[in-house]
């Protein structure tokens, strides 16, 4: 570990740390905890969003991806992208416009029932945590590799950073966080981006030329079909990705943290230039890893890839390069984590104990006080399993988390504000249907089943497709839509009309009386 | 939100001849285009699964693959801020539908 390298981990440390102190002084109530009292611009909530985002998975990841298997590994980035036009067009408005704090908030201003909000609670806390042991098993074997520590130490210290930042300083530290590390991030990319273009003479064509050549997949680097021979199961990926983000419990609850759906729209703006252009810049990482440290190097550094961004930046610029970037991977790390547990906690505590067990009767002082063991208790829960995890190939959670968003929320967002006979049954099993199939689907799946070892058991996979998403998301449709007809209950028509003013105009938001 | 919440009668609101002109013209605006650019999107995968017309050279050794992935950004960055140029007029209509209604309660 060099000195530059400490340097700039104590910087960041420090730097969040003081954002934290700063945050905590602005922390009161629940709605300051939750949704930093709703007073985030445009353009922040914008760069949050995207620092809530770009995990690791996207820029060690995908990076690494792009360098070993070219076309293929840019897959992710387009799926991701275009996924916020999902969010856009769908989500953001009607969101902005019925929610208060959760997903289950939104959909309770439909069906006022513990039930539709248990389930709604249980599935963002299964996404939570399948996202979050693979966050923190990804942090520890990274920070074992850059600082030289042992993995449980490394997946303690993210640990107990992320619990740090949420438990004082609330929505409002996480969202400086994911601010900042968004702009690092950002400037890391494009510094090693430059500096790639620069050694093919700031010519893409000469890139893609080169390219053609430099790896042992010669031409076909440049095509897909490395990584992704099964159609059906890319189709299904691909499916997962583009609706998938639009029910992420951690990028819903970003549009909580700001005044009205106007602003809600600028964030989404923001996000997407700024993911946008990162993501057209992992073209560069990946090339140029492929093409300035070689196949070789980057897998025995990890055999998934994900040290490629990392290496190529000490193969350009050296060892502060380097430093930095594995700083910036860092905070990466602990930016999104921070974002997961406040959406965990938020889960069981506002919707289980606030508003379930408690029936919503509960003070101010109490809230903030159940947000906070909340927020421990899925700090704890996650550290422990990731603990756990570290033998496991977890890569295939992030998409499994993905698939259970598509499949399990988005069909019941989307039919709460377009479909006026949907139910309250009907909301509980569309939830149920998708979450439950998404889960039982993976477990018989090659991810879980080989008949060599790779996967967790050996066997044969019953389903195999590595993504059911193409089967799920139907089911979780499916599942709504006869839950509804089945059920013997009549739809609140006049509570589907409030809704729909609602989400249409915004009205009770803004407030009519003035 | 201020302390004393008026009353608000959505009912009224909803039977507005202004709201179901608005919603309906929303919502078809919203489904067509989100039909389109996920028609745009999964074909991508469609096409370099089944077929090889991607993977002949457009402009020097780039590949088709990769222009049709551009489009897509290109696409996405469009469609976001045609969505944000529709959604501000939709606004001012929304603007006048609580004014109209506003008018109607007094």
């Amino acid at each position: 570990m060099s000195f530059t390298a400490v340097f700039f981990f104590v910087a960041i440390v420090g730097l969040t740390l003081v954002i934290t102190w700063w945050a905590s002084k602005r922390t009161s109530s629940a709605s300051d905890f939750y949704t930093a009292g709703g007073g985030l611009t445009g353009w922040q909530n914008g760069l949050a969003i995207a620092g809530d985002y770009l995990s690791a998975a996207s820029f060690l990841g995908i990076a690494g991806a792009v360098a070993l298997f070219g076309f293929d590994g840019f897959f992710f980035s387009l799926g991701y992208l275009v996924a916020y036009l999902v969010v856009l067009y769908i989500v953001a408005e009607p969101l902005r416009n019925l929610g208060r704090f959760t997903l289950a908030d939104m959909i309770t201003a439909r069906f006022d029932t513990a039930k539709v909000r248990g389930t709604a609670a249980l599935s963002t806390i299964t996404i939570v945590l399948f996202y979050m042991i693979a966050q923190l098993v990804g942090a520890g074997a990274l920070i074992q590799l850059l600082l030289g520590i042992e993995y449980w130490m490394a997946v303690l210290l993210v640990g107990v950073m992320m619990t740090v930042y949420v438990l004082f300083g609330g929505m409002t530290a996480t969202s400086w966080v994911q601010i900042i590390k968004a702009c690092l991030l950002m400037l890391g990319t494009v510094i090693i981006s430059f500096l790639v273009l620069a050694k093919f003479d700031f010519s893409i064509a000469n890139m893609f030329t080169q390219m053609a050549t430099v790896t042992e997949h010669g031409e076909d680097y440049l095509n897909p079909g490395l990584r992704y021979t099964d159609g059906l199961d890319t189709i299904s990926m691909l499916i997962a990705l583009v609706l998938g983000t639009a029910g992420l419990p951690h990028i819903l609850m970003r549009f909580f943290t700001v005044k009205d759906a106007q602003t809600a729209r600028s964030s989404v703006i923001w996000a997407t230039w700024i993911v946008g252009i990162f993501y057209i810049l992992t073209i560069f990482l990946g090339f140029g890893a492929a093409a300035f440290v070689g196949k070789e190097e980057i897998v025995t550094a990890n055999a998934a890839g994900n040290m490629a961004a990392p290496l190529l930046a000490k193969a350009l610029g050296g060892d502060i390069l380097f430093s930095f970037v594995c700083a910036v991977a860092f905070a990466t790390i602990l930016a999104v984590v921070a974002g997961l547990v406040l959406s965990g906690a938020s889960a069981l505590s506002h919707d289980i104990y606030g508003q379930i067990i408690k029936k919503g009767k509960i003070s101010e002082k109490e809230q903030v006080m159940a947000a906070r063991i909340g927020s421990i208790t899925i700090s704890i829960i996650s550290i422990v399993l990731a603990l756990g995890a570290q033998t496991l190939n977890v890569a295939f959670l992030v998409s499994l988390a993905f698939c259970i968003a598509a499949s399990a929320n988005l069909p019941v967002i989307i039919y709460t504000i377009y479909w006026k006979r949907f139910n309250t049954a009907g909301a509980v099993t569309a939830m149920l249907t998708g979450l439950i199939s998404a889960l039982i689907l993976v477990a018989v799946s090659p991810n879980v089943w080989g008949p060599e070892g790779k996967a967790i058991f050996v066997g044969e996979p019953l389903f195999m497709l590595s993504n059911p998403a193409l089967v799920s998301v139907p089911l979780g449709f499916l599942g709504g839509w006869i839950g509804t007809l089945l059920s013997k209950e009549k739809a609140d028509e006049a509570k589907y009309r409030e809704v729909d003013v609602k989400a249409n105009t915004g009205i009770s938001v803004q407030d009519v009386s003035h | 939100m201020g302390n004393q919440q008026k009353h608000i009668d959505y009912d009224k609101i909803a039977q507005l001849d202004s709201f179901k002109q608005l919603v309906k013209k929303k919502n078809s605006f919203l489904w067509t285009l989100t039909a389109i650019f996920l028609i745009a999107y999964m074909l991508l995968p469609v096409l370099t699964s089944y077929t090889k017309i991607l993977h002949a050279k457009a402009i020097g050794d780039i590949t088709w693959v990769w222009i049709y992935s551009a489009g897509l950004f290109i696409m996405t960055w469009s469609l976001a801020h045609l969505y944000v140029a529709k959604a501000g007029k939709y606004d001012k209509e929304a603007k006048a539908i609580i004014a109209e209604y506003e008018r109607g309660q007094r």
